[in-house]
């Protein structure tokens, strides 16, 4: 049994069973993501302030990549 | 007429039209965001952006530049989706993700509503635009693997041979699910996404649906997934409802 194969595994379980909770559309996710970013970056607590956001990311991976670009480029910005 | 210009033109219909729009369905006041939500700099965006004399088009060149910086960084986070572009190719994708980020941004103005800095807000609209746009080149080509044809990936004893045998056993009981779970639709989706890794805004494409809806299809799939899986006890808890 290989450690890299179990994660391998288990990675591929989370991609085809997605998040256990609740869960915001693609189109809610849009449009909070910007308040959500911020209110993540300010390290208040931006997952209890808007639940099923961070699900929602975990199940959809083209989401993710905008949530992490935007928090990429406002850091950036200082 | 410059670009630039052309765009502030483009923008302006838009955005009159979505003025216009507005106030024919009795633009209610609660939908734009209340003065005392916002913070200064954000005001004065607005202001500036609403206004019907020359400031407007020096913001809304202002906000097309700041469009611009957002495109041409997420293009640069991107750099193995434009490796294969010349630099005049790569600036003109990035003046067409600000071009639309700008028509976009502006048609939905009323729909800020201050839960962030207005630039914060604009910059997702830049984001996504040239996100997309990245994604459906470097599919554009491509036949995308949507058919069961490849259930074979999801065999645990070849994809995983080294993995623990409860590992294993919940694959084969996710490849038994997905085939007597799923409609043809939700199996095709699922296994183009999250088995095959393809982009879901460049499947939505290809299936004439949006983004949402493809996801919504992928949604109910993992649903139907685990709850036969709890049934047959390879999962423990309550299926997520979504």
């Amino acid at each position: 049994m290989s450690d890299s194969s179990e994660i391998r595994v288990e990675a591929l379980l989370k991609r085809l069973l997605g998040p256990a909770g609740a869960e915001l559309s693609c189109e809610q996710c849009f449009e909070e993501l910007d308040r959500y970013v911020e209110l993540a970056l300010r390290t208040a607590d931006a997952d209890a302030t808007m639940p099923g956001m961070r699900a929602h990311l975990e199940g959809c991976s083209a989401c993710k990549e905008e949530y992490q670009s935007l928090c990429a480029l406002l850091a950036a910005d200082g | 007429m410059s670009r630039a210009a052309d765009v502030s033109g483009r923008a302006a219909d838009v955005s009159g039209r979505a003025d216009g729009a507005s106030a024919r369905g009795g633009r209610a006041s609660g939908r734009r965001a209340t003065a005392a939500a916002l913070d200064a700099e954000s005001r004065a965006w607005l202001r500036s952006l609403r206004s019907e004399e020359e400031g407007r088009e020096e913001a809304i060149a202002r906000l097309h530049a700041l469009l611009l910086r957002a495109a041409r960084f997420e293009m640069a986070r991107r750099r193995s989706a434009t490796a294969a572009m010349g630099s005049d190719e790569r600036d003109e994708l990035a003046l067409q993700c600000a071009d639309d980020a700008l028509v976009a941004v502006l048609a939905k103005l009323d729909r800020f509503r201050g839960g962030s800095r207005f630039t914060t807000w604009a910059y997702k609209f830049a984001l996504l635009e040239t996100a997309v746009k990245l994604r459906q080149r470097r599919w554009e080509d491509r036949e995308i693997p949507v058919e069961p044809a490849h259930w074979e990936l999801l065999d645990g004893s070849t994809r995983a041979p080294h993995a623990a045998v409860e590992q294993r056993e919940l694959l084969d009981a996710v490849a038994r699910a997905i085939d007597s779970e799923l409609s043809a639709r939700q199996r095709s989706a699922l296994i183009a996404v999250a088995l095959n890794g393809v982009p879901i805004d460049v499947l939505a494409e290809r299936l004439d649906t949006t983004r949402g809806a493809l996801y919504k299809t992928i949604h109910d799939a993992r649903v139907k997934l685990r709850r036969r899986l709890a049934a047959d006890g390879h999962l423990g808890g309550p299926p997520g409802e979504g």
